[in-house]
């Protein structure tokens, strides 16, 4: 190895040093020093160490599908339930009229080709249907057959760049959420837009949301419209899971 | 074991190990106790299987929060292409509910109690303690030694001691809440975790799904807290200052 090898070498461990501290400190979710969260950051490492990345979640026959319950914001379109948006609220009440034809699912961020998808340029690529079990964070569960796209056959669709770490969801009304590549990534984890059968109903997420099976209720992101990839955590803001006090990871 | 029992009695009090483990210990299981009973506040339902919800019938229903026995429901929609006809209904009653808070400081207490309760499992293990004073061996299994115990504590005549040797119904007392509730606890806690079945799906066949690992959650609670209440109750009748003293410096008030 000549000095300048060897400098070079020297050089390119620094950088790639940095680069993974400052990695770290953004592609984590933050804890804003709070002793609560940094217990949530502590079960999401320890789970993501500990448990292999590839698990399936356990599915279930149809004869196991159980009744349920349909809970949070169950009509975006009701400016007297939470979680009402004045702009993608009425947006989503003018587009449920007609069973969302006119509905666009918008893919952007760290991905090569932007773009817009409808109902039924969803429904061609091949579904996935799982039955699976919903389990709440209040306590209860449920058995439900759903049916959707895969969303890695959506991210790879859009050419999601190999420096993507995070995927976010923006629905119709303030829930903002966001899931990391390996939940992303997993066969289990699918746009629905079928429940039990039929149309995904209303008070469970229509036009499309997110089924992410390893995870808590909460995390199944409903009325979404628009997915956006990012190369570091981002958070949302105030209606986001974190800052209104409730934990980003939920495999626990 | 007569003998070293006799000689640690001697000695007096509890070992600094045991001191220090007894503490943390202790705030784990409160915090963990009342952040559960929180978290069962938002949902007071209880259910045999693997699912359960207000659409299904539970086998407990606790009065515990206003979310008891709550109609906030519109009319149940029915999935028509199920053959089991399941339904579906909307919630339009306002839950209390404090998970956000409550879960967190669960598992953070989870955490804390299983680090604490490792070192105090591999000290009690690597020095005998549990052999010596925790397990209650073959006299544990004689029922006249027994009863003998037990009409001991009626007649307010069993040791005071702070310390080992603990008497039969104390070992087994131990035994039971080191041995049987606390690792339910925790195995049947994970089965409630959606990432940890995914990874080990036997849970759910041990416990016979996530909803019966819940509500066996909710006994071993049951028998833990009663433990910590005859726990308290005992330190109290035997001397609260002395025990107390006991089990922070070493030595009862009395004996030091």
């Amino acid at each position: 190895m000549t000095p300048i090898d060897r400098r070079g070498f020297l050089a390119g461990l620094a950088t790639s040093g940095t680069l993974l501290l400052t990695g770290c400190g953004s592609e984590d979710p933050p804890t804003y020093g709070n002793v609560l969260r940094m217990g949530d950051r502590f079960t999401y490492s320890a789970q993501r160490l500990l448990l292999p990345r590839a698990s399936l979640a356990r599915e279930y026959d149809r004869r196991d599908i159980s009744s349920t319950v349909a809970i949070g914001n169950t009509d975006p379109g009701n400016d007297h339930l939470e979680g009402f948006d004045p702009v993608w609220g009425r947006k989503w009440a003018e587009q449920a009229v007609d069973d969302f034809r006119d509905w666009r699912l918008e893919v952007a961020g760290a991905v090569d080709r932007p773009g817009l998808y409808s109902l039924e340029d969803l429904r061609r690529f091949p579904p996935r249907t799982q039955i699976t079990k919903h389990m709440c964070e209040e306590g209860w569960s449920a058995i439900s057959e759903w049916t959707g796209v895969p969303l890695r056959a959506v991210l790879d669709h859009a050419g999601t760049r190999t420096s993507a770490r995070f995927v976010n969801f923006f629905s119709f009304d303030t829930n903002p959420d966001s899931i990391d590549m390996i939940d992303a990534l997993h066969p289990q984890t699918i746009l629905a837009y079928g429940m039990n059968g039929q149309a995904l109903p209303h008070p469970h997420g229509a036009p499309i949301r997110l089924r992410v099976e390893r995870q808590l209720g909460y995390k199944n992101v409903k009325f979404i419209r628009r997915i956006e990839v990012t190369e570091h955590f981002v958070d949302p803001g105030a209606t986001g899971l974190i800052q209104s006090g409730w934990s980003w990871y939920t495999g626990i | 074991m007569t003998n070293s029992a006799h000689v640690e009695r001697v000695a007096g009090g509890h070992r600094l190990w045991v001191r220090l483990c007894h503490w943390p210990i202790a705030v784990g299981v409160l915090v963990l106790c009342v952040s559960g009973f929180v978290i069962l506040m938002a949902h007071p339902r209880l259910y045999w299987g693997e699912t359960g919800n207000d659409m299904t019938p539970t086998w407990l229903e606790l009065p515990i929060s206003r979310n008891y026995h709550h109609g906030g429901w519109e009319t149940p929609q029915t999935f028509q292409e199920v053959p089991s006809r399941p339904v579906s209904a909307v919630r339009t009653f306002d839950l209390f509910n404090q998970n956000g808070w409550a879960r967190s400081l669960h598992f953070l207490a989870a955490w804390w109690l299983l680090g604490f309760g490792a070192v105090y499992g591999g000290a009690a293990l690597a020095l005998g303690h549990l052999r010596r004073n925790l397990l209650p061996g073959r006299e544990g299994l004689s029922l006249r030694l027994i009863f003998g115990d037990v009409a001991a504590h009626l007649r307010r005549s069993a040791p005071v001691a702070p310390g080992p040797p603990y008497n039969l119904l104390q070992r087994w007392a131990y035994f039971i809440v080191l041995f049987l509730c606390l690792p339910l606890s925790l195995l049947t806690g994970l089965t409630m975790a959606p990432a940890v079945t995914a990874a080990c799906p036997w849970l759910l066949d041990v416990f016979h799904g996530t909803q019966s690992a819940r509500s066996l959650h909710f006994l071993s609670f049951c028998a833990l807290a009663l433990f910590v209440l005859v726990h308290v109750a005992m330190v109290v009748r035997t001397g609260f200052k002395a025990q107390l003293i006991a089990m922070i410096v070493g030595r009862s008030g009395r004996d030091a």
